[in-house]
């Protein structure tokens, strides 16, 4: 299923969608899963699973802090596939966030076919590009599955032409320059980027949703970046919720009351 | 063949995007592709202009000591079985080889009018020789450091502060020179618009690893002119240690178009690779994609980047730049291994029987010419590229050696 679908049906009802991110295997491989359906339950539209990596290049302490325990607890890529499984059957789409190597290793096509058959919508690739997406992109038609690549505020018009033509389901608007992790406020820069972006895309007529991440933690911020996106993407501030509870159970309960709080700013920032 | 055809016939390599055949691209995030744009433009510009060359050509001379001797080494070369032609780098100001690359990146990044340089560094010698040229130059500087090697090369730590540079011990991960370039790039990442990101060897995404290597390509530009100078013909062997490979692209890329000059690269054998703690990257590597760039790596099956072992912190890196990854599939250099143990006891060989104290990086490529000298026997002239000086191996050779006063005791 494409997410641009979840998209479209937020669109209708007035409000920007709502996509959270977790790695899988954090804090256990029971617990993402436990997380995830929580996020679900509360009011995300979709999921990102991210898959732990050793290098994670693009982001901050409490990421980085999330992934290191997950492939301390010896998270591979089986588990990764196995959550997005379990997320997928609750009915929202839900794509792989991921560095390339994993998937580079794995094989390209391999991946493709994996993610299909555990139900993923697709993959976030957030150091890949079209230019060296080659593979990717052959195996991701082959395997109906949505690619989404980033746009940054840096990104020339060319170059976010380039971007939005090889991305399905949705393209992932970087809202500031830097790693992954909640800021105070959101980037001033933000509401240019997709303004740009949206430009390109009407002209390409393809109706490709934007999505804005990095840096989004509380319901104002949310609401603030649906009165110009499509989609609202929070991942650091979930991982800390569960970071700074002292068991599963609260920590669900934090992510639970986020997730109500971030729902009620998607809705609200129109 | 002369030595411009023999430049041009190297330089077909690598294309326009910066592949050389299935190695090198660009796997960077989106953020840094109007930073890698601008980088690659400004080189290509500087390259022509004929102000930036005389600069750098200037501060080589007259700063960094360059042309770098070709030493005759008479007492190794017995041990070796060759005759053995030392590439004194270790006598560059700052003592490596990384002030080739670092006056030329410095002198960019202020031709772009950016104010601040981040590097990552092992050993520490990068580090230093980007806080040398930041305070040449004037510009700021910030480098990322594994807490590992800030243990193990407190001295570099102590040079790069008196610099003025800010050194950050980095505590992720495996606390080595990969972890330090993680952390190099997330600070490039948000500070783009005014930095530029100084990486010290063949690495990362297109342009640097094309960019350091023409920045370096000047040892072995001079290696070969010296050899010619000095014994009436090229060499039959050049080597050098790998561990991001830019010493060794430096001393081999004159040579490419020689065929008859063998090119060896010796990487960090660690215990041995067959223990599984080493960094010896083509030896016992596969292909996969780290910092921007395709290349091999050391990875476990699910593509986790393994953790390394050397007792050089400058060798401690599980990748290697892509040109060098070219060169082992083209079969034009050939790539082996050298543990800690061949590398001490080459490090051990050179202050006995010439008087120079090596770094320990550069000990590889001793142990590996001890090894290419019983192979090609005493007729043969193998050049080995010095890379570094050992001042800041002192502890760790003390130390293996049992020199420290505190050893003596046990």
């Amino acid at each position: 299923m494409t997410v641009q679908t979840t998209y479209d049906k937020a669109k209708a009802e007035g409000r920007a969608a709502l996509v959270g991110y977790l790695p899988a295997g954090f804090p256990t491989c029971d617990g993402a899963v436990a997380a995830a359906k929580t996020m679900v339950d509360a009011g995300c539209d979709a999921i990102e699973i991210g898959l732990p990596y050793t290098d994670p290049m693009m982001d901050g302490p409490t990421i980085q802090d999330a992934v290191h325990r997950a492939l301390v607890g010896g998270t591979r890529v089986a588990d990764v596939f196995r959550t997005v499984e379990a997320v997928a059957a609750t009915g929202v789409p839900t794509l792989v966030m991921t560095y390339w190597n994993p998937v580079d290793r794995y094989g390209v096509d391999r991946f493709a076919r994996d993610l299909a058959s555990a139900g993923g919508s697709g993959l976030i690739t957030p150091d890949l590009t079209p230019e060296e997406g080659g593979e990717w992109l052959e195996a991701s038609d082959a395997h109906g599955l949505d690619r989404v690549f980033l746009v940054a505020l840096s990104s020339t018009d060319e170059r976010i032409e380039t971007i939005t033509g090889a991305c399905r389901g949705f393209v992932y608007a970087a809202s500031l320059m830097g790693v992954t992790g909640a800021r105070s406020a959101v980037d001033t820069g933000a509401p240019r980027l997709v303004e740009r972006t949206r430009a390109i895309i009407d002209k390409a007529g393809t109706g490709l949703p934007v999505g804005l991440g990095l840096g989004v933690g509380n319901g104002a911020q949310a609401a603030e970046v649906a009165g110009f996106a499509d989609g609202v993407i929070v991942g650091s501030a979930f991982i800390r919720r569960l970071l700074d509870a002292p068991d599963l159970a609260s920590g669900l309960a934090g992510v639970r009351s986020l997730t109500e709080e971030l729902a009620a700013g998607v809705r609200a920032g129109r | 063949m002369t030595m411009d055809t023999a430049a041009r016939g190297a330089e077909a390599v690598p294309d326009a995007t910066g592949h050389f055949g299935r190695f090198g691209g660009r796997f960077a995030p989106e953020a840094l592709m109007a930073a890698l744009d601008e980088l690659t433009h400004e080189f290509e510009a500087a390259k022509q202009d004929p102000a930036f060359t005389a600069e750098l050509e200037d501060l080589l001379a007259n700063y960094a000591g360059r042309p770098s001797l070709l030493t005759e080494a008479e007492r190794f070369s017995a041990h070796a079985g060759a005759r053995v032609l030392l590439k004194r780098e270790d006598l560059n100001h700052t003592g490596s080889h990384k002030i080739n690359n670092v006056l030329g990146q410095a002198l960019l990044t202020r031709r772009m009018g950016k104010s601040r340089l981040v590097a990552e560094t092992g050993a520490g010698q990068h580090g230093v020789a980007t806080a040398t040229a930041a305070a040449l130059l004037g510009l700021s500087c910030t480098v990322y450091m594994g807490e590992v090697d800030t243990e193990r090369q407190a001295l570099n730590v102590a040079r790069m502060r008196m610099l003025g540079a800010e050194v950050i011990p980095v505590k992720t991960g495996s606390r080595t020179l990969k972890d330090a370039c993680n952390e190099a790039f997330r600070d490039w990442v948000a500070t783009v618009d005014h930095t530029h990101y100084c990486i010290g060897s063949v690495m990362g995404p297109h342009p640097f690893p094309v960019m350091v290597r023409d920045f370096q390509r000047v040892i072995g530009v001079e290696a070969r002119q010296q050899c010619i100078d000095m014994t009436g013909a090229l060499p039959d062997a050049v080597v050098a240690c790998v561990g991001g490979g830019s010493n060794a692209i430096g001393t081999f890329h004159a040579f490419i178009p020689d065929e008859s000059v063998r090119l060896y690269g010796f990487e960090a054998g660690g215990d041995g690779v067959a223990t599984g703690k080493h960094a010896a990257t083509l030896v016992g590597g596969s292909l996969g994609v780290i910092h921007g760039m395709r290349t091999y790596l050391l990875q476990d099956d699910n593509g986790q980047t393994l953790d390394t072992h050397s007792i050089s912190a400058g060798l401690d890196y599980p990748g290697v730049g892509p040109e060098h990854a070219w060169l082992h599939d083209t079969g034009r250099a050939e790539y082996r291994e050298i543990t800690d143990a061949e590398a001490m006891e080459a490090f051990a060989l050179l202050c006995r029987t010439e008087g120079i104290i090596p770094a320990i990086e550069s000990a590889h490529a001793l142990a590996g010419a001890l090894k290419v000298g019983g192979e090609l026997g005493p007729d043969a002239t193998i050049i080995v590229c010095l890379s570094g000086r050992g001042d800041k191996d002192m502890h760790t050779a003390a130390t293996f050696f049992g020199l420290m006063p505190e050893e003596e005791g046990r």
